[in-house]
């Protein structure tokens, strides 16, 4: 027998739509050693989860594999009948979904799924795989891994519930799993721990994996070899160090120069100038309880002030006391050097038309009954006044400026976009109210890489074709480096440190604001080997138990 | 005991040929996966099927009358069997025909449309066409008494029938196919304007409580938690009797006062349904965005909120319908509804009702108190179709 443990070949999967079967996936060879961890990345849509199912023999409802072979360990999944597929899954090929909130039972507690599998599988009985699950638990340095396993899931945070599914996964101690996007829906600093503990495990088990990701940056740390795929077909393959120094076809170069753009720095801000927005000492609550202490900052005309910080640090809170939708209960926020009124209610029409918002969810934040030119219109027609041939000549203009061809775009309903364009069509509305303040909040991180980008290079060329300011909202610093002037570190609703860009970048830092730089995945494939020692490989667990 | 052991023993019968017709397919079709995969139940439920189709078959074809005496299970299985496919052939060609004539909008949605929906539209259409042409399409008035009573149906001078009046008479000789038809337009019209109001009056207040919140909303929710613990047929009964007494000789007055309280009854219902899908629109972030914009809330409720809500909204409303339907029928089968001698199904029912006992030796006399419940049966089952199909598309459209 050879060490390949699988082996894909032409593999092909339709899905149906539209009463017709379409391909989605034109031929893909896939070859995994025993202990190898083969990463495979490409945007939404380019067919990498359909891989990593059709690697279990599994598809989703209404699609199907035409053609091709997938040998794991000598059986064919694609032929094998359900009751020898049972007998491999879950066994033997072990699946880490990315939503582990959506992918666990609320109704059982974490142990009780954990210890399902093996006792199914008859590999062990469930007091030993009760105690084997204590101490997955503990390798994964989850904290208090004697108690944690009886809480329900809703009771441990996100990135403990990844590693707990993780932990789960390896409960037969399969030869394969397949992680898709364990990570994606993750902090960066808790990014890094998953990461970190998912390779330890992989690597003293010798398992091998099959790592989906769109993060070019994860997967250098995670893989000894990376596929690049693109709308189902395969761009190329190779070791991780060669593909990501000397990547061959221009499609993987362009991903990779995605990381490069950054804007040019500007002068500095003149300190006597008025700023555009201004939050005064603001202490906002929900209920009872603060959830913003005492946050104050400037946007200026012109710039692009970045806020970040983990979820749950205050953001986007925020950004609804600067909208109005969340009034403060202590402290106001200035407009043009004016105070606003602290509801959206009690505010006039000029005073909301300048401040505008894009979100981050492009999908909500367009209404999916309207069209194209209704949607942009409506405020062209509440703001201006423009009616009927002047209105739809504004939307034109709207739309050449977020670069949509004006006549095709016009008619169409949200969902015939796709996430980028729906994203550009937030934009316009934000612009149709000629606003001189937007607030962006996460607007691309529900995005792929370079389609952000495409969105971060608008939204700095019409920074500087209007002298529009932005608050930026992101927890993506990445993003920060290439678009920001200045940056708002928050955490727990307070501002630990601002300053303009080049400042924060560079040391010294406050500690928490350190710890999100450098939590930041790179693109070196050393960088999470070198950052584990450089913290001590133990602090990892010692901050996740901190963090409790 | 005898009759159990047959029905275990054929059923034994049908699980022992399941096995032999799965492990036959196995072998003819080289292990294909959906035979290889079958279970034994899925197995079992083919074999079932068949056989209840070859006993339906060889039912259908016995003789319609032994020594003389009509076998009624025979003549009524037959009637149903041919009402079945005789729809299903029309809803075909109904949907065939619109597949190929109309707008491309048109044709587009009769493309897409299930067999099952294509027959609720038709049916739909139908009677819209007859309600609002009554006056022109009945053979008789509603009210007109023709001399001879108790004329069976069918035409068949035979057993009873009179050509002229080819679903019978009742029991005072009033023509029952004019009577169905102008019961169309009293049924019918009635339960679609209650059921409008009640669509008007329901989901405005459901989505004002849904944008609004706050005081408003517990109001108006504990008002129809209120009006929702009463049983609502013993409620309208309560109130209609109430309105017949305060309506004294006017009869028309008695409907206008039974639409406003099925009207307002029904419309806790729809008031629940538009505030809980108003309250699943109201945190969007497009909502979010109009409120920023400075937006009124007849803008929120009626631009922004209505369209999205358009779908349940529309599937409820054809639920609705059946219910004020069934309603008005009950009422009036209860004496408090539409006055005689207005026609209406639910009267005919009550005042034809006798002659089912007639069923197992003149199946043409028994039909008569049919026509009419059968009259209803059709339509609730027609917009259940179409219901079904709309809530299937909105469904789909959130995907």
């Amino acid at each position: 027998m050879s060490d390949l443990l699988l082996k894909i070949r032409g593999l092909k999967i339709e899905g149906r739509s539209d009463e017709t079967w379409n391909p989605i996936i034109n031929g893909i060879d896939v070859d995994l050693k025993k202990g190898e961890v083969l990463g495979m990345i490409g945007e939404s849509g380019a067919g990498k989860s359909t891989v990593g199912l059709a690697a279990m023999g599994y598809t989703r409802d209404g699609v199907r594999i035409s053609e091709g072979s997938v040998e794991f360990d000598g059986v064919d999944l694609v032929k094998a009948s359900a009751s020898v597929k049972r007998s491999l899954l879950g066994k033997r090929i072990a699946y880490v979904a990315q939503s582990a909130a959506a992918s666990f039972n609320p109704a059982h507690k974490l142990i009780d799924q954990h210890t399902e599998g093996p006792v199914q599988h008859g590999v062990s009985s469930r007091a030993e795989s009760e105690i084997d699950g204590i101490e997955l638990y503990r390798r994964l340095r989850l904290p208090s891994p004697e108690e944690i396993g009886f809480r329900y899931p809703h009771q441990v945070s996100g990135g403990q519930l990844q590693r707990a599914m993780t932990a789960m996964a390896m409960a037969c101690r399969p030869d394969l799993i397949i992680f898709d996007e364990p990570t994606t829906a993750l902090d960066v600093t808790t990014q890094i721990e998953v990461l970190a503990s998912i390779r330890d495990i992989v690597e003293q088990f010798d398992t091998a994996a099959i790592y989906i990701t769109h993060d070019l940056a994860v997967v250098a740390q995670m893989a000894d070899r990376i596929k690049v795929l693109l709308k189902g077909d395969e761009v190329e393959e190779a070791d991780t160090r060669t593909m990501l120094t000397a990547p061959t076809e221009d499609y993987t170069k362009s991903l990779w120069a995605v990381r490069s753009f950054e804007r040019p720095a500007k002068p500095a801000i003149n300190v006597n100038a008025t700023p555009v927005v201004s939050v005064r000492n603001v202490t906002a609550a929900y209920g009872t309880v603060d959830v913003l202490h005492d946050v104050s900052f400037d946007i200026h005309a012109g710039r692009t002030v970045a806020v970040v910080g983990e979820s749950g640090s205050g953001k986007s809170t925020a950004a609804r006391c600067i909208t109005g939708l969340l009034p403060p209960r202590i402290g106001h926020i200035e407009f043009d050097g004016q105070q606003l009124p602290l509801s959206y209610k009690q505010r006039d029409k000029s005073q909301l038309r300048q401040a505008q918002m894009i979100y981050q969810m492009a999908d909500t934040a367009l209404n999916p009954r309207k069209s194209i030119g209704e949607t942009i219109g409506r405020p062209v027609e509440f703001y201006m006044g423009l009616k009927g041939r002047e209105k739809r000549k504004r939307v034109e203009e709207l739309l050449a400026e977020i670069e949509l061809e004006p006549t095709e775009y016009f008619n169409r309903l949200p969902s015939e976009l796709s996430g980028g364009q729906k994203q550009r069509i937030g934009i316009a509305r934000a612009l149709a109210a000629e606003p001189q303040f937007i607030i962006c909040d996460e607007v691309t991180s529900a995005l792929d890489q370079l389609v952000a980008e495409g969105i971060l290079r608008l939204l700095a060329k019409l920074q500087d074709e209007l002298g529009l300011s932005y608050m930026f909202i992101t927890h993506d610093l990445a993003t920060v480096r290439s678009i920001a002037d200045e940056v708002v570190v928050m955490k727990d609703g307070d501002v630990v440190e601002q300053g303009p860009k080049k400042e924060m970048f560079k040391p010294p830092h406050h500690a928490y604001t350190d710890l999100l730089l450098s939590s930041v995945p790179e693109m070196d494939p050393d960088w999470l080997t070198n950052l584990l020692q450089e913290r001590g490989v133990d602090n990892i667990g010692d901050a996740a138990v901190d963090k409790m | 005991m005898n009759a159990l052991v047959w029905i275990l023993g054929g059923l034994l019968v049908i699980l022992a040929i399941a096995w032999v017709f799965r492990f036959a397919t196995q072998k003819a079709t080289d292990n294909k996966p959906y035979f290889r995969d079958m279970p034994l139940s899925v197995a079992f439920g083919y074999v079932f099927a068949a056989a209840a189709l070859l006993l339906s078959i060889w039912y259908f074809f016995q003789p319609k009358a032994v020594d003389g005496i009509p076998s009624a299970g025979v003549i009524f299985f037959r009637w149903a069997i041919i009402g079945l496919l005789g729809f299903a052939a029309a809803a075909w060609v109904f949907r065939t025909v619109f597949r190929n004539v109309g707008s491309e909008n048109s044709k587009k949605l009769f493309r897409s449309m299930p067999l099952t929906a294509a027959f609720g539209v038709m049916i739909i259409i139908v009677y819209a066409i007859v309600s609002i042409f009554a006056g022109l399409i009945a053979p008789y008035g509603q009210e007109e008494i023709l001399g001879a009573a108790n004329v069976v149906a069918g035409g068949d001078p035979a057993i009873g029938g009179n050509p002229e009046y080819p679903l019978g008479t009742d029991q005072i000789g009033r023509d029952i196919l004019s009577r169905l038809i102008y019961g169309a337009q009293n049924t019918v019209g009635i339960a679609f304007i209650t059921t409008c109001l009640a669509f008007i009056l329901g989901g405005t207040l459901g989505f004002l409580a849904a944008v609004l919140g706050g005081w408003l909303d517990q109001l108006l929710s504990r008002m129809v938690d209120a009006l929702m613990a009463i049983p609502s047929l013993i409620f309208s009964l309560l109130l209609m009797t109430i309105a017949t007494a305060w309506a004294g000789s006017e009869a028309w007055l008695v409907t206008i006062y039974m639409i406003f309280i099925i009207a307002v009854i029904d419309s806790t219902r729809v008031f629940r349904l538009s505030r809980a899908v108003g309250q699943s629109i109201v945190v969007m972030d497009y909502i979010e965005a109009a409120k920023l914009r400075g937006e009124g809330m007849g803008y929120l409720i009626f631009r922004e909120i209505l369209p999205n809500a358009l779908a349940p909204l529309l599937a409820e409303f054809g639920l609705r319908f059946c219910f004020v339907f069934l309603t008005i029928a009950s009422l009036s089968f209860l004496g408090v509804g539409i006055q005689p001698p207005k026609a209406d199904w639910g009267t005919m029912v009550r005042d034809l009702s006798p002659f089912i006992n007639y069923a197992s030796f003149a199946p043409n006399a028994a039909v008569t108190p049919l026509l009419a419940a059968g009259a209803i049966a059709l339509l609730t089952v027609a917009v259940n179709f179409v219901v079904d199909w709309m809530l299937h598309k909105s469904s789909g459209l959130k995907e």
